[in-house]
């Protein structure tokens, strides 16, 4: 059951929509790694990849997510789009709206912008990132890869680390963990946490191991350059030093926890080097397998609903 | 002369509600009567002192495809509001006796309500040099205002100790402007799950404490322009106390909206200081009934789509107000907080009373500066017919209740609204 225009954010989504997404998402692992890795059921739609704000690893899944699946796929970067000569994202949306995309992938620096697109298009829009606030099929992918590696979604201890305030990756993650039961904990300087984040329904750790201590998932975020230097921690090394995670840290973690990236990865920053490539912990590189086959499904479903909407009978998305 | 008869009178200053009406003569009223007598029906309505609005902005000069005097007067008509207070943020700013008087020459004759324009304290609004508050004043500023914090303490400190030397009275913002550059909401959960950037309530206490304390150094006449988080009033009941000249404005929109009206980053909610929690917005409407601030205003912005139809960072802040002050104002009533002639002390009196004007009162010898209103009538409020030419209210689509039927400027009748 996926009843939505759009995939704007978790927020919105039951449990029912987000098992629909993955189960499917499962036939797409399966067909990703069949040497015919071709479908037709985009066959006929355009998708147009608008990206705001420069991104290799999404908008590259999200390409050959479309290109799998048969459609017509479109890139454009803000480099070359009049945004730079001063056109609204409105007027911006409405043009492309004019050339009938069926699904708009977008990603853009400003929170919201990418709500305040769908509200003037008529093809599906799926979000690619939008400032702070979230980032739902990075969420979704993170989510397959926990249920295949764990066997459940549900009753996980689940440690969230680093820099949680400009995160809108720990944002949809705390929402989809939270749907599905989990126990979440969030770690990091509270210079890096949300104000209010002890009433998302999370623990709050300062310390790293005590925070990770009976994990079954512990989850690394990014560290951007620019938050470095004095500005919200004081040095790299001061925070490789307390939540950088190595071997001996994830020791207090369960035996069999495993450690996702959502990248590009700080080694020596966030993450111990080793840790990162030891392939018995870290599942970074199934997690980028999983997003091909995650945004797969998402457009696929939302393609379902425009063509029921279309299609006279159909059942009505909303 | 004119006689309003079968009103109920709503008297700021004298606490009180009459049954009765009054005489106009040479654009003053001349007499109040209680009882029945001949002449205009006021259909046993509210008749209350005009609405006195400090802080209003008007397009003229820079902007006036968001809003001229013609549209911002008829809009203070139909909402009751007889003397606008205008705010220097104009383009370019009003920082000069030359630009302030072709800003005067303007208003005269476009404008069906009082225009009294305030001038910026210092040049350009940058916050470095002062304005000439002397030659200003003689040109007719009321008061001065950056309509923003001047960053620099120093320089603060000599604007408000100039102004002191003569009398001037300086409306600040109060705000540590580090701690809210860019910020467009209020630190807490929402914003952080909305992904904003936000400013914590304390950065308003912060900026309050400081000008409360140049206030009190310098001598000044200080009016912190719009307050709206709990935070900052007990460093206000405190000054305020110490008998500091000292007064403080409310908008009506963080009277009566809070920040989770932003919902899915609905732009018109955008507004300078952010809305704030529930618990700010209850303790704005105690610190008003129990008269620890002392003015409500609309802080009119009038914003146009372009620049309200953007992502909610990079969307203009601000909202119009004053044609939905009244209406909005009722809630306040309607809920018991505060009683009509309470309320007009805040729309009307004290504001009247902070410039050295004579209106904001019920007496003889006082302008004939009236509104007449109904506190009950229901209605949904349809932004498309607001008079202003910028329609960005927040209100859109809400049930509000009170309407004003006629308003007086000087005895002369400058709106009534039409029969449905």
């Amino acid at each position: 059951m996926f009843a939505h225009r759009h995939l704007l954010g978790i927020q919105g989504l039951d449990r029912a929509a987000i098992e629909t997404v993955l189960d499917l998402a499962e036939t797409y692992v399966a067909m990703n790694r069949r040497a015919e890795k071709h479908s037709r059921v985009l066959a006929g739609l355009t998708q147009i990849n608008m990206f705001f704000e420069a991104s290799t690893r999404t908008q590259a899944s999200f390409e050959l997510a479309g290109k799998r699946l048969g459609a017509n796929v479109m890139n454009m970067s803000v480099a070359s789009s009049s945004v730079k000569k001063g056109e609204t994202l409105i007027d911006t949306a409405m043009t492309l709206n004019a050339m009938h995309p069926d699904l708009l992938v977008v990603r853009h620096p400003a929170s919201g912008a990418v709500n305040l697109l769908a509200e003037k298009v008529n093809c599906a829009v799926l979000n690619a990132g939008d400032g702070r606030h979230e980032h739902p099929t990075q969420a979704l992918l993170d989510a397959l890869t926990i249920r295949r590696r764990k066997g459940r979604l549900s009753r996980l201890t689940v440690a969230i680390c680093g820099d949680i305030a400009h995160s809108r990756v720990a944002r949809s993650n705390i929402l989809l963990l939270g749907i599905m039961e989990n126990r979440i904990r969030l770690i990091g300087p509270p210079t890096l946490m949300p104000a209010g984040a002890e009433r998302m329904g999370v623990e709050v750790f300062q310390d790293l191991r005590r925070g990770i201590e009976g994990a079954d998932v512990v989850m690394m975020l990014r560290l951007q350059k620019e938050r470095m230097d004095g500005a919200l921690i004081p040095t790299m090394r001061e925070y490789y030093h307390r939540f950088g995670l190595d071997a001996e840290k994830l020791a207090a973690a369960r035996e069999d926890a495993i450690v996702m990236h959502p990248g590009p990865m700080n080694r020596g920053v966030e993450i111990d080097g080793l840790l990162a490539d030891d392939i018995n912990v870290s599942v970074i590189q199934e997690q980028v397998e999983m997003g091909v086959a995650v945004r797969m499904a998402a457009m696929d479903l939302l393609a379902r609903n425009l063509r029921g909407r279309n299609e006279p009978g159909g059942a009505a998305a909303c | 002369m004119l006689t309003l008869v079968n009103a109920r009178l709503v008297d700021p200053k004298g606490d009180r509600i009459l049954d009765g009406g009054l005489v106009i003569e040479g654009g003053r009223i001349a007499e109040i009567f209680e009882g029945a007598r001949e002449g205009l029906d006021c259909g046993g309505r509210c008749l209350a002192p005009g609405i006195v609005d400090i802080g209003v902005k008007v397009g003229e000069p820079g902007e006036r495809h968001k809003e001229s005097f013609r549209t911002a007067g008829a809009a203070a008509a139909a909402g009751g509001v007889t003397t606008m207070v205008t705010r220097p943020d104009t383009l370019p700013a009003i920082d000069t006796p030359e630009a302030l008087e072709f800003q005067q020459r303007r208003a005269v004759g476009t404008s069906p309500v009082n225009v009294l324009p305030m001038a910026a304290l210092t040049k350009g609004r940058d916050g470095r040099e002062m304005t000439e508050i002397g030659f200003l004043m003689d040109a007719g500023a009321v008061a001065f205002t950056d309509t923003r914090a001047v960053a620099d303490t120093r320089v603060f400190q000599r604007c408000l100790s100039y102004a002191a030397g003569l009398g001037a009275l300086v409306v600040g913002h109060p705000q540590e402007p580090r701690l809210s550059a860019g910020a467009c909401m209020t630190t807490g959960l929402y914003a952080s799950m909305l992904g904003l950037p936000d400013v914590p309530p304390a950065a308003e206490r912060i900026g309050l404490e400081r000008d409360l304390a140049l206030a009190e150094i310098t001598g000044a006449r200080y009016h912190a322009d719009q307050i709206s988080a709990a935070a900052g009033l007990p460093a206000l009941a405190r000054a305020k106390r110490a008998g500091l000249r000292v007064t403080a404005g409310v908008s009506i929109h963080h009277l009566t909206l809070n920040e989770l009206d932003i919902g899915d980053y609905r732009t018109f909610f955008k507004l300078t200081p952010p809305l704030r929690s529930e618990d700010d917005r209850v303790a704005m409407v105690e610190a008003l009934a129990e008269g620890l601030i002392d003015v409500v205003g609309s802080f009119h912005t009038p914003q146009d789509e372009e620049e309200k139809r953007l992502p909610f960072e990079e969307a203009a802040s601000g909202a119009v107000g004053l044609e939905t002050l009244l209406p909005a104002a009722m809630q306040l009533h309607h809920a018991g907080h505060l009683t009509l002639p309470a309320l007009w002390r805040a729309l009307a009196l004290n504001p009247a009373r902070l410039l050295g004007l004579d209106a904001g009162r019920l007496a003889p010898g006082a302008p004939a500066d009236l509104v007449l209103f109904d506190p009950d009538t229901p209605f949904v409020l349809d932004r498309a017919t607001l008079r202003s030419k910028s329609k960005n209210t927040p209100y859109d689509l809400r049930r509000l209740q009170g309407r004003v039927l006629a308003t007086w400027v000087g005895g002369r009748e400058v709106y009534r609204r039409e029969a449905p």
